[in-house]
């Protein structure tokens, strides 16, 4: 007996507490078993399901995965002279890509820190009025940004404009949600200070939310700037300018202008990253002040 | 049992702990006292190998511990519980979860990750609870207790561990004073009933005073007293302090008074 290993519970009190907790942990046991079994069940029956719909079969197509980029890869390598013609060639629609990136960003930012704001609880202007806020971020997070583009587009006609309007809207919905989560985390003391000299709604958020948000802000806003540059090449695709019209007509060429899909997907990795780069320098900037 | 020789710590061109040296024989109970960037916390955090040191040797037991690297570094930190100011357990797990952690350094990760101990640890686990009189907060999360519970439970990690040497970083500096004793009293008890070392960093000198076989007072990272508590006069304070003669322990003491004027003064006024 485990008891006597280490001597009877001194008091009738422990005994009850220790078989309680036994049992406890026992039935948290038995549910985490339970869950893995079912999650296990799940992946492999649908799995399954969706095997037998597939044309073709997972396990037969899987040696051929890498076939399409070898072939990219492996005609520009040959033809590797060109790409720094390409590349500069290129740089034009890439400017215009990031730029269509950047003003929906700084748009759908500006927004969704109102919104987010307005929406928080404990520090919302009117408090009734939250389910409003949030349920107008869903919506704008719910129809594809692609959606709004086509249509736009069918109204304006094609260019940038149509493509900033389409993927601010969904900024402000995306970014609202994040920004709110991290103001409901600041700390309520500040806010409680400036209140107690008599500051407005403005002065409070202003003064007393902005500068704890700040860092997690400008990292989730840079974040969804790089989400925005691919979003503006998607963009590109149906109409929009920028380099993500060039990438269709190459990849839509075919064989024999794979060098000049290399040379496109370079550009984006290489903004990607200095994006990157920028933020870490920013946040750190901010957190640890100037001299950092 | 223990050695500190001439260890120092460098923190950019600053010495947060100066070529301090001294060693302790048998399980004695040993408090730090200084000011706030004395070094004390620094010392500890070395002993426990959070911190490393620039240079320097702790022998425990002959075995300079300052050199361990890898298992044997974890392994020696399984066997030096430590104890901080502000408790840290995992608020968001259960007390016996919280106890058991003690043991991680012996059991294999995947059990731990999925909770799964064996059910001799956890009776142990609650027998430590129940010594130190918290076992009916067994099932509860830890962050639903009392600063004074928490350090109770951070104690039976600790205890869990069965330590040799424990450490206690300014253990009593978040808790109020009743709480306050329970917990010295408890690392008191732990140190005279289970033969334990205790090293503790504290910010009063009447808990000093009270509790401790041994004192050291540290200044800008040195050494500057190392006796018992009675040889640790009001002197011997404002130079570990470096106060001056308007240094008075008794305005910022937060034991309860013996004194029991001011009651029987109220009593009076109440009576008149």
């Amino acid at each position: 007996m485990v008891d006597t290993a280490f001597g009877p519970p001194r008091d009738p009190g422990t005994r009850q507490i220790e078989s309680a907790y036994l049992e406890l942990t026992r039935r948290r046991r038995m549910y985490g078993g339970i869950l893995l079994i079912l999650f296990v069940a799940l992946m492999a029956s649908g799995f399954r399901l969706a095997e037998a719909r597939n044309a073709g079969g997972f396990v037969d197509g899987l040696p051929m995965l890498l076939s399409f980029p070898a072939e990219v890869l492996s005609e520009a390598w040959r033809n590797r002279a060109n790409l720094p013609g390409m590349v500069l060639e290129h740089l034009p629609s890439l400017v215009e890509t990031v730029n269509i990136a950047a003003v929906s960003t700084l748009l759908g930012g500006l927004a969704a820190m109102l919104l987010a704001l307005l929406s928080t609880r404990g520090l919302a202007r009117w408090p009734r009025l939250t389910p409003l806020f949030r349920r107008m971020m869903d919506a704008t997070r719910a129809i594809p940004e692609i959606v709004i583009a086509l249509m736009l587009i069918y109204i304006l006609g094609g260019g940038p404009v149509p493509a900033v309007a389409a993927i601010a809207l969904h900024t402000a919905g995306a970014l609202g949600k994040l920004f709110s989560e991290v103001a409901e985390n600041a700390d309520p003391k500040p806010v409680e200070g400036l209140a107690s000299v008599g500051a407005g709604w403005g002065q409070r958020m202003w003064l007393g939310v902005l500068p704890q948000v700040a860092p997690n802000w400008l990292s989730y806003g840079l974040m969804r700037f790089e989400i925005n540059v691919r979003a503006s090449a998607i963009l590109g695709f149906v109409g929009s300018g920028g380099i993500g019209y060039d990438l269709k007509i190459a990849m839509q060429w075919g064989q024999g202008r794979y060098d000049e899909v290399v040379a496109i997907f370079l550009l984006l990795f290489v903004t990607i990253v200095a994006i990157d780069r920028l933020s870490d320098h920013a946040r750190t900037r901010l957190v640890k002040g100037r001299n950092a | 049992m223990l050695e500190v020789r001439n260890v120092t710590r460098i923190f950019g061109r600053r010495a947060a702990v100066d070529d301090i040296s001294f060693s302790v024989e048998g399980p004695a109970f040993v408090g730090v006292i200084g000011r706030s960037g004395a070094g004390k916390s620094t010392f500890l955090r070395m002993m426990n190998r959070l911190t490393d040191a620039s240079a320097g040797q702790i022998l425990v037991e002959e075995r300079d511990i300052l050199a361990l690297r890898g298992a044997a570094r974890r392994q020696w930190q399984g066997e030096c519980a430590m104890i901080f100011q502000q408790f840290n357990l995992v608020p968001r797990m259960d007390v016996v979860s919280n106890v058991l952690h003690g043991l991680l350094n012996r059991r294999s990760t995947l059990a731990t990750m999925f909770n799964l101990w064996p059910r001799q640890d956890i009776l142990r686990a609650i027998a430590i609870l129940e010594r130190l009189g918290i076992a009916e907060q067994a099932p509860k999360r830890a962050e639903a207790l009392s600063g004074g519970q928490q350090q109770r439970v951070a104690i039976a990690r600790a205890l869990m561990q069965d330590p040799r040497i424990i450490l206690a970083d300014e253990p009593i500096a978040s808790l109020d004073p009743m709480n306050a004793q329970v917990v010295m009293d408890t690392l008191k008890r732990i140190n005279v009933e289970d033969g334990r070392m205790v090293i503790a960093n504290l910010h009063t000198l009447d808990t000093a005073r009270r509790y401790c076989d041994r004192v050291i007072g540290m200044r800008d990272g040195r050494i500057v007293f190392d006796g018992t508590p009675d040889q640790l006069s009001t002197g011997a304070a404002r130079d570990i302090y470096g106060a001056d003669d308007s240094f008075n322990e008794a305005a910022t003491s937060t034991a309860i008074p013996a004194d029991k004027a001011p009651d029987d003064a109220y009593a009076a006024r109440m009576l008149a």
